[in-house]
């Protein structure tokens, strides 16, 4: 059975850090999937071909895990023996909430009005606010700091990319025929 | 790899020997296929010297017919000759947006419609089977003897029902199916290869019935999805479709009959290809009624006529942009795929959209059907220059489960890289309950009603607990085929109720089964012969990959593991010299529990010798 104990750093060769090499993640990942994707076994036995399945499919959802900011750091602090999920406790700061609600509304009001440019800029804010958590989070995660201390900003960063998929939604909308 | 380099001790070495293997593209209005000899990929021709098989069958007095002599009929014997049946795979007579364009007797069933023709009710799978036979036969006759895998294309946006129904015409046309590939992946593989080309690209593939867009990243021989999107029933069938309802507006005909309407259709096709180099093209038939219908389409109008279709085509590629994270500047090349792309309208309204006129330099009709070849000849294991490359697809659309209130809730999301598994964890709502109902559904929409049903089913055998005591794990895979498998398992107290369903498309294992047996009715020595010789196959195939397995990695195993294996091996090696099939299957299966740890402990030093041994010098030069 593969080694499904490694965690998702060490199967790419990676340090433990929330700041990552990118390229270097794309690279480990290539050269993984070059090994155990089942079009490399087609000639194997059904228990390479399962065993090649399933080592694949776990290279696949590491890769999906570490190259979005939220998941790995979701995944940093689970490693810690730390639940961040948002799924799993919604309450976020005041402060916060309040500034996602304005937004929202915002966007509700730009997309009624089919206002592509205020979406798009409202889309940008976010974008922008992600970034500033995200290296927020790399001076709490990469540092000394105590890891249970990124667990608000790591919850805000998934709310931003929930927000931000919505954001796409609505711009999506406005692509399509008023009819259609 | 030297997977099959390594003889076994004592055998003659057969580095050489060639399996034979093809690619064939499933179209809708027209199939090919082609294989790997020596060099690129070839279409192989009929007697005739022509490429492609019109993918029309008949069901004649006398007999099947397929291609060309099924299509001299159509306008004839519309009501028994199929045409564009891929329309109709995995599709129920509700899904049909206009059943009446079709002049079939259709007859519902849960699932999958059915035909009624002169030679008994027939499922769209065994229709897409009589083209898949035809194919196959010419294959073995061009390469002297059975063929031993094959690669069938399917439309990347072509949900679970559809990829299974084409699996299972496969089956029933009696092909060893290695894998079923995506068009647009295919054209950019053959693409690719030729142009040693880096970057991403954007394939455009609008089919006689389907339109796919993929966005693919292509780095160092990995061809990766990025997003795919497109529409299932769009294609130049609905362009020809418009044509003839230009014709009967501006002619002002009558209802028509089938055979009318099938000689009209027929005439705007002819009207439309004749239009990718003319400015004007003259559509004259002579209806049953003795009615001449005389009219000229010009370029200008035919373009004007059209321009919803050539529309509806852009949204989905704004849609793929957008998954995958990319604006139009980021595309390095577009490819053209499938032949209604000839059409100057659709060419012109891609360049527009992409800002940069789209790649020509290959043929739109052959070129998926060369990248299946490519793949196949590279899954059955003969090895060809250059052969380092890997394809990494998506999964078209979401997979999910109905939650309460007739929503749905993705498990899977749409452009997940395949293979992919994820569990979800479930709870009871209701003290002592003993069952769950698992519905599976596949698609975008957040109402269950908006989304395509693949299958239903309980799991039963829960422990009575309190509400939400209980802890179901639901995980759906998704394979190398972008077909799913859905498990659901209750493991609180131990006593695990687990159940594993490939969601139906109307038709059951059994009733495969006895279309299989149908198949051979005539001769039941040739079943049983047939089963001996696959099982026969299976054996070669794996003692030739356990020997190779044995001959690099043997120092995972102890003493008597290796024992346990030998043992296995000698057992099989017997069986396979007698004539007993069950008793070969039971000595490959034993031989397969028995190297199961083995090849898990293989695939995990595979992982560790990725990233150390000689991959990694590339490693540390692409992160340069």
């Amino acid at each position: 059975m593969l080694d499904f104990n490694r965690n998702h750093f060490e199967l790419f060769a990676l340090p433990l850090r929330f700041a990552i090499d990118t390229h270097a993640l794309e690279a480990a990942y290539r050269a993984l999937q070059g090994e155990v994707h089942p079009d490399r076994h087609a000639g194997g036995t059904p228990a390479d071909q399962r065993a090649a399945l399933q080592a694949s499919a776990l290279v696949n959802e590491a890769y999906r895990t570490l190259r979005s900011p939220a998941s790995r750091a979701e995944y940093l602090l689970s490693l810690h023996g730390i639940d961040a999920r948002i799924e799993t406790d919604t309450a976020l700061p005041l402060d916060f909430l309040e500034r996602q609600l304005e937004r929202r509304e915002a966007a509700a009001d730009a997309a009624a009005a089919r206002d592509a440019p205020a979406l798009e800029s409202a889309l940008a804010d976010v974008r922008a606010e992600s970034r500033a958590l995200e290296s927020r989070l790399a001076a709490l995660l990469d540092g000394a700091a105590d890891p249970a201390l990124a667990r608000t900003p790591v919850r805000e960063l998934r709310f931003l990319v929930k927000a931000a998929e919505d954001l796409a939604a609505l711009e999506a909308v406005l692509d399509e025929p008023v009819d259609g | 790899m030297a997977l099959f380099e390594i003889a076994e001790p004592g055998a003659a070495p057969l580095p050489h020997v060639r399996r034979r293997a093809i690619g064939i593209d499933l179209g809708t209005t027209h199939s090919l296929v082609a294989t790997v000899r020596n060099g690129p990929a070839v279409v192989l021709p009929d007697a005739e010297g022509r490429p492609l098989v019109p993918s029309i069958v008949r069901y004649a007095p006398a007999g099947v017919e397929v291609g060309y002599a099924a299509m001299a009929h159509q306008a004839t014997d519309a009501g028994n000759t199929i045409v564009s049946v891929k329309r109709l795979m995995g599709r129920g007579l509700a899904d049909l947006a206009d059943a009446r364009r079709f002049p079939y007797r259709f007859v519902d069933s849960p699932g999958m419609l059915r035909i009624d023709t002169r030679a008994g009710v027939k499922s769209p799978v065994e229709v897409s089977a009589e083209i898949l036979r035809a194919l196959r036969e010419r294959a073995e006759l061009a390469l002297g003897g059975p063929v031993e895998g094959a690669v069938v294309t399917v439309p990347a946006y072509f949900d679970d029902a559809q990829r299974q129904a084409t699996k299972a015409a496969a089956a029933l046309a009696g092909l060893p199916v290695l894998r079923l590939l995506n068009e647009p992946t295919a054209a950019a593989l053959a693409y690719g290869l030729d142009n040693a080309s880096e970057g991403v690209y954007a394939v455009y593939d609008l089919g006689g019935g389907t339109f796919d867009i993929s966005i693919l990243r292509l780095t160092r021989g990995v061809f990766e999805v990025l997003s795919t999107n497109g529409d299932p029933a769009l294609g130049g069938d609905d362009f020809d479709h418009r044509v003839m309802c230009w014709i009967i507006e501006t002619a002002a005909l009558p209802p028509l009959t089938p055979a009318d309407a099938r000689r009209l259709l027929i005439a705007s096709r002819e009207a439309k290809e004749m239009l990718t180099g003319h400015d004007a093209a003259p559509i004259v038939a002579t209806l049953s009624s003795g009615d001449a219908v005389n009219v000229m389409l010009t370029k200008d109008l035919f373009t004007e006529i059209t321009r919803t279709l050539v529309q509806k085509t852009l949204q989905p590629v704004r849609r793929a942009l957008r998954d995958a994270g990319l604006v139009v500047g980021d595309i390095k090349g577009v490819v053209l795929v499938g032949g209604a792309t000839r059409m100057p309208q659709v060419r012109r309204a891609v360049g527009e959209l992409f800002g940069q006129p789209p790649l020509l330099n290959l043929n739109p009709d052959e070129v998926v059907a060369l990248g299946a070849a490519v793949q196949a000849n590279k899954l059955a294991g003969n090895r060809d220059r250059d052969d380092d490359w890997l394809l990494l697809d998506v999964v078209p659309l979401s997979l999910g489960l109905e939650t309460m209130g007739g929503l749905t809730e993705k498990i899977i999301p749409r452009n997940s890289t395949i293979p992919v598994a994820r569990m979800q964890e479930f709870t009871t709502f209701k003290d002592g309950q003993s069952a769950m109902a698992i519905h599976v559904l596949q698609g975008e929409r957040e109402k269950v009603a908006d989304c395509r049903s693949l299958a239903r089913f309980e799991l039963r055998g829960i422990p009575p607990l309190t509400a939400g005591a209980a802890r179901i794990a639901v995980t759906f895979a998704v394979d190398a085929d972008g077909v799913l498998d859905v498990t659901a398992r209750e493991s609180t107290t131990g006593v695990e109720a687990a159940v594993t369903v490939k969601p139906s498309f109307g038709l059951s294992d059994g009733e495969i089964a006895r279309m299989l047996r149908d198949s051979f009715a005539h001769a039941a020595d040739d079943m049983t012969a047939r089963a001996l010789a696959e099982a026969q196959v299976d054996a070669d195939r794996m003692l030739a990959a356990t020997d190779a397995a044995l001959a690099q990695d043997a120092d995972l195993l102890h003493g008597d593991e290796r024992a346990a294996i030998d043992a296995a091996l000698a057992d099989v090696r017997i069986a396979r010299g007698g004539e007993d099939r069950a008793r070969l299957a039971a000595a490959i299966e034993a031989l397969n529990r028995g190297t199961e740890a083995f090849a898990g402990r293989r695939m995990d030093r595979g992982v560790a010798r990725a990233l150390t041994g000689r991959r990694l010098d590339a490693v540390l030069e692409e992160r340069r």
